[in-house]
């Protein structure tokens, strides 16, 4: 495999309708990593993928592959040949799977023999040598997405562009999927972007997190930063963070700040002013609810408040609840969990996290409105 | 009704006996509609590809035209034919009026819009993320043409199929362009009008039948190799 290229946008913009759906003044993508793209539906993303794999070019801005600047059409098809795309949708051939596989290598004219080897290997490689001779229109869902994904690794590209693979796809299937994807990205380390909404997905696969929200990045870093830590009150929604609280500073002291947030207290990691008015998140996965008659396990936590469940919404293994204390905190835990607990509205609890559970999302003086950004 | 039934066993003593003339107008009706198909469908298909995946300037308005095309009365593309390889006309040079070669040449006009026409609807009907992904893929621009036609392969069979349909059985610019010579330019339709201008019945309707069997023969033909391609 030939070296893998950086890619680089400068100041990239593409407008539809008017609308400008993509504004990107500096991204780089170094040789080696992956990368994950994240964020809702119509933030941009596919655009963004489109305009990396070269297939769109934008309106204003400059796209650089290993430091060359792509312009011409010729140069255009001869690097989109070193990257391979796969789309949301297994959109297969009606024709065999192995010649779907082969697809991309007749494309490139690439010898018979060599060109066999590779689809013989993919195909073993993803686990469907078995469907080489089916017809790719006759497959299941999970089937069609491999196949899908082997027609964009056995060309052994540059960098390797995915867009939603594992969308549409059931629980199980898509977990076997996400399993062996990252297995042979370990193995192949070819550079790779990765677009999702599903946060699960970039933070099992990726090194590093963008967030896109309305045609912007709006943060970058790596998977732990961007989920626990997000920069603002908008990606702090979108990445799940759902405890998103307005404090004011009471004291601070030793590294550690009390804050008044509704009718409650919460202790955080840090120095800030007293008055200051802060924007916490904590991601529901820290907040842990126990029964108040028991120590727990928790006793040394920080921040250890009673409530009351206010509401408990079962989501197959996992249980989302909310418990009102003095401010509605949001619990992630197993649906085990919840029913030991015998939670449901109206029980008392204790909710407790701990200090550096809490993330600033943004500090200083007091502000109109919650939304404004610093 | 005796008419028919004269004309009906005319028909079977004229298939069965080995008529010699028969079989020269049978011969040439096939070999020169189906020379006229193969032109409309090597011009036709990417043409119609082109027409129904690219975006360019004037693609509007060649769509009306291959629209209208495909309605145009063949005897007006025999006229029309006929005026371009007069003595005078534009490609008079050629010097191929009243032989089988002025005849495909019309018979080709008239199929090539529906060719085009249907193609055009067969690779317009996939779906757009299709072709994407073929580029995505490392396809050019007419290698991601050329793998939607083999997709819209039976989409496509089904335009050449009604281009032969129109040109087998069409009368007016054959006879235009052709002349109906005996033993030259004279095929199917064109015998068979002259044989009951005639008043010979029997061999209009014999002849009548061997072009509905031909048509019907062609066609099966290749609706069983598109029904063979369909998913196994």
């Amino acid at each position: 495999m030939s070296e893998s290229p950086t890619v680089e946008l400068i100041d990239v913009k593409v407008w539809k309708n008017r609308r400008l759906i993509l504004d990107v003044p500096a991204l780089n993508l170094p040789a080696g990593e992956t990368f994950s793209v994240i964020g809702p539906n119509g933030a941009g993303k596919t655009t963004l993928l489109r305009i990396i794999s070269l297939l769109d070019r934008p309106q204003s801005g400059q796209v650089f592959h290993d430091g060359e600047m792509i312009n011409s059409g010729r140069d255009t098809l001869k690097r989109r040949r070193q990257l391979a795309m796969v789309m949301q949708n297994p959109l297969l051939r009606n024709a065999s799977v192995w010649e779907n596989v082969l697809t991309g290598h007749r494309f490139r004219h690439t010898p018979r023999e060599v060109a066999s080897n590779k689809v013989g290997e993919w195909l073993e490689r993803l686990g469907i040598s078995h469907l080489a001779d089916r017809n790719a229109r006759r497959l299941s869902g999970g089937e069609a997405q491999r196949v899908n994904m082997a027609r964009g690794l056995v060309l052994e590209p540059d960098m390797l562009l995915l867009d939603e693979p594992f969308n549409g796809l059931d629980q199980p299937t898509r977990l076997g999927l996400m399993d062996d994807l990252w297995q042979i990205l370990q193995e192949i380390q070819t550079t790779t972007v990765l677009v999702t909404h599903d946060r699960a997905e970039a933070q099992a696969l990726s090194s590093r997190v963008a967030v896109m929200l309305d045609g912007k990045v709006e943060q970058i870093g790596d998977p732990e930063a961007v989920f626990t830590a997000p920069d603002t009150e908008e990606i702090a929604n979108f990445v799940g963070v759902e405890n998103i609280l307005a404090g004011e500073v009471i004291e601070s002291g030793d590294g550690l700040t009390t804050a008044a947030v509704g009718e409650g207290v919460i202790t955080l990691d840090g120095q800030y002013l007293p008055g200051e008015e802060l924007l916490l998140g904590i991601s529901p996965e820290a907040v842990v609810i126990e029964d108040p008659s028991g120590l727990g396990s928790t006793a040394s936590v920080r921040n250890r408040i009673s409530g009351v469940v206010s509401r408990v919404f079962e989501m197959g293994a996992q249980a989302r609840v909310v418990v009102d204390c003095g401010f509605p905190l949001v619990s992630l835990i197993s649906g085990g969990s919840a029913e030991d607990l015998r939670l449901s509205p109206g029980v008392q609890v204790v909710a407790s996290f701990k200090a550096s559970a809490v993330h600033v999302i943004r500090n200083g003086e007091a502000s109109e409105s919650t939304t404004d950004r610093p | 009704m005796d008419l028919i039934w004269d004309g009906i066993t005319e028909a079977v003593r004229l298939i069965f006996s080995g008529d010699k003339e028969v079989a020269e107008i049978v011969f040439l009706t096939l070999r020169v509609s189906g020379a006229a198909t193969v032109l409309a469908t090597v011009i036709g298909v990417p043409l119609g590809a082109v027409l129904g995946v690219w975006q360019f300037r004037g693609r509007g308005l060649l769509i009306s035209i291959v629209n209208t095309g495909m309605g145009a009365p063949p005897v007006v593309v025999g006229l029309v034919v006929m005026i371009m390889l007069w003595r005078s006309g534009v490609l008079g040079g050629l010097n191929i009026l009243y032989t089988p070669w002025a005849m495909v040449f019309a018979q080709a006009l008239i199929a090539l819009p529906i060719v085009i026409g249907f193609s055009m609807a067969a690779i317009a009907g996939i779906d757009p993320a299709f072709r994407q992904q073929m580029l995505a893929l490392g396809a050019s621009k007419s290698q991601a043409l050329y793998v939607m036609v083999l997709e819209a392969r039976l989409a496509i069979l089904a335009a050449v199929m009604a281009g032969f349909g129109a040109v087998i059985s069409e009368v007016g610019a054959v006879m235009m362009v052709g002349g109906n010579i005996k033993g030259e330019t004279r095929v199917l339709t064109t015998a068979t009008v002259l044989e009951s201008s005639r008043g010979e019945f029997g061999t209009a309707i014999a002849l009548g039948a061997i072009l509905l069997m031909l048509a019907f023969v062609v066609i099966a033909t290749l609706t069983i190799v598109q029904q063979r391609a369909r998913i196994r």
